[in-house]
């Protein structure tokens, strides 16, 4: 009935009016574009972007970040996986790339690309990051710039490649072995002291990030993969690997990476990322539409393990909720946590609590801050906060 | 057919477990020893040859001062010397030479790295006068010190004791 007297009142009007395209959007009525070899985001995505600032007269050398705050899950996509290079991405031809394993060994052996293929490989979700990322909590005021900026020397994939213990095993470790030395086919063939006992625990020579070939960035052909270890020490663009006694104290495991004690003393080789969590939504540079409802949306992680539990508070901490955790929870990877809020449109001050499955937690800002002299920023793992303010805005607080 | 692949599998199974691919290609000592640039802190993989302080300020002022200012005091880029004694202050200065507690590391590095716009291309002698150059300006060598594979790793530098292991654990 009410249809007929739809059609009925269709009659007489323009042809076209009869088609449903007259309320349809543009991209309904016309046919949509082609495919492509590599597919982009979406256009209204290109604020998506990493940042960063290299230095005058060093190009690369610095950081990019990843834009934390900007996106969800746990994978970092990979042209949005953070960087940190010491000068420049390397072009590295595969078929001239070797991997070198020597020094005390049975057997000196080189690897290339080719050979690395054939091995048997595995796959592992794991976290990286620099452990210069979230320095700036050391400050004496907030930082009042974005989670990216703050926190954005962290990035999540899944990677693949070949467990370096069988290599390792191929060249036969001689008695009394306990490091081994990794280099880079950088410009500054960079160079970190690894412990024996990793390499023959979980490290993987890794060659694919999120199911393709790992990035010039991230260290193409091949980086050295340490789950839960600082991020330094991930060597990008792997070529040598010196099996040694003795750590070799490299530049970058005196001067950086190390954090002086009150007495002057320097804490060396503080490899494990401690458990660490951070508030992405809502964070700093967003503002809340009012009272109502929100999902606070973060990300936890642990260079010692999974994460166990996530606490959330709304008030400064005097009082925590536990957050729901995103399966899989997976050791040494980004675990997402999420927790419904009611927002009353008060003044707020939202904190996020870690703890891994060895126990660990989250220590706080001051707590962080008393284990070491004036000025220390590495390896910062304290709780953070965003104040909430009655207006909406969010901004980066100390509690 | 599907048992007879399933035997195929098992086997080959048992042979990867049993063995691995074994693609690896046999160094020479003599390959080994060129792609070999690792400096140990007692002075393994130092190569022949020798710098002098005279030597190293001169080479200094020509490659090195443009981003690290005279006499290594910084800027634009990092503070090379400076610093010692400052660690407990409260106010640390860290340089390689206040800080460091190799003096092979420096020369270690400064062979790999540097300079910035033209690394690996300094000759070992000048390597280690530049080292000898950065060791004298706070007087941890005297001025007319020279640096070979036998001096270098006996120099003492100022925060020799001053890290303490973290791996694999803290100290108790």
């Amino acid at each position: 009935m009410l249809r007929g007297g739809l059609f009925a009142a269709g009659i007489g009007v323009a042809q076209a009016a009869d088609s449903i395209g007259a309320d349809a959007p543009e991209w309904m009525k016309t046919p949509g574009r082609s495919f492509s070899g590599y597919g982009m985001p979406a256009k209204s995505q290109d604020k998506v972007q990493r940042t960063f600032t290299a230095g005058p007269g060093r190009p690369g050398t610095g950081v990019s970040r990843t834009p934390v705050h900007l996106l969800e899950g746990t994978i970092t996509p990979n042209g949005l996986h953070f960087e940190r290079h010491h000068n420049g991405i390397p072009d590295i031809d595969p078929a001239r790339h070797e991997l070198v394993i020597h020094g005390m060994v049975n057997r000196p052996l080189a690897f290339s690309v080719e050979a690395l293929m054939r091995y048997p490989m595995e796959t592992h979700v794991r976290f990286i990051e620099c452990p210069g990322n979230s320095g700036g909590y050391i400050g004496p005021q907030p930082t009042q710039a974005s989670a990216a900026a703050i926190n954005g020397l962290i990035s999540c994939s899944e990677w693949t490649g070949v467990r370096l213990s069988t290599l390792l095993q191929e060249a036969g470790v001689a008695p009394g072995a306990h490091w081994v030395i990794a280099e880079g086919d950088d410009a500054a063939a960079m160079s970190r002291s690894v412990p024996l006992e990793k390499c023959l625990d979980d490290a993987v020579i890794a060659l694919y990030q999120n199911g393709e070939a790992i990035r010039p960035e991230q260290g193409f052909p091949m980086r050295l993969l340490l789950p839960g270890f600082e991020g330094n020490i991930n060597v990008k663009w792997l070529r040598r690997l010196k099996v040694t006694a003795e750590p070799v104290n490299a530049r970058d495991e005196t001067s950086h990476y190390t954090e002086l004690m009150p007495d002057g003393r320097a804490r060396q080789f503080m490899f494990v990322q401690s458990v660490k969590s951070m508030i992405l939504r809502p964070s700093f540079g967003m503002t809340m539409k009012g009272p109502g409802f929100y999902e606070v949306s973060g990300l936890a992680w642990s260079g010692a393990g999974r994460i166990s539990k996530v606490e959330v508070s709304a008030d400064g901490g005097r009082t925590w909720a536990l957050a729901a955790l995103s399966e899989p929870v997976l050791s040494k990877a980004l675990t997402r946590f999420r927790l419904p809020w009611q927002w009353d449109g008060r003044p707020s001050v939202l904190m996020s609590r870690a703890t891994d499955e060895t126990g660990e937690v989250q220590p706080t800002r001051a707590a962080w801050l008393a284990q070491y002299a004036p000025g220390q920023f590495y390896h910062f793992n304290g709780i953070q906060s965003w104040g909430v303010e009655a207006d909406g805005t969010v901004k980066n607080v100390y509690v | 057919m599907f048992t007879f692949r399933a035997v195929l599998f098992l086997c080959l199974a048992a042979a990867l477990q049993a063995q691995t691919p074994a693609l690896g290609r046999a160094l020479t000592p003599e390959e080994v020893r060129k792609l070999d640039i690792t400096v140990a802190p007692n002075g393994a993989g130092l190569p022949p040859g020798s710098g002098s302080v005279s030597a190293g300020g001169a080479i200094f002022a020509q490659k090195c001062q443009g981003c690290h200012g005279a006499q290594g005091a910084g800027k634009p880029q990092d503070q090379l010397t400076g610093g010692v004694g400052s660690l407990a202050s409260g106010k640390a200065v860290k340089t390689p030479v206040s800080y460091w507690p190799s003096a092979t590391t420096i020369f270690d590095y400064v062979r790999r790295a540097m300079p910035y716009t033209a690394p690996q291309s300094l000759t070992n002698d000048e390597v280690y006068a530049v080292t000898a150059y950065l060791l004298s300006i706070d007087g941890v060598v005297p001025k007319d010190a020279v640096l070979d594979a036998k001096t270098l790793p006996a120099v003492k530098m100022p925060n020799k004791d001053g890290f303490v292991r973290w791996w694999p654990a803290p100290p108790r």
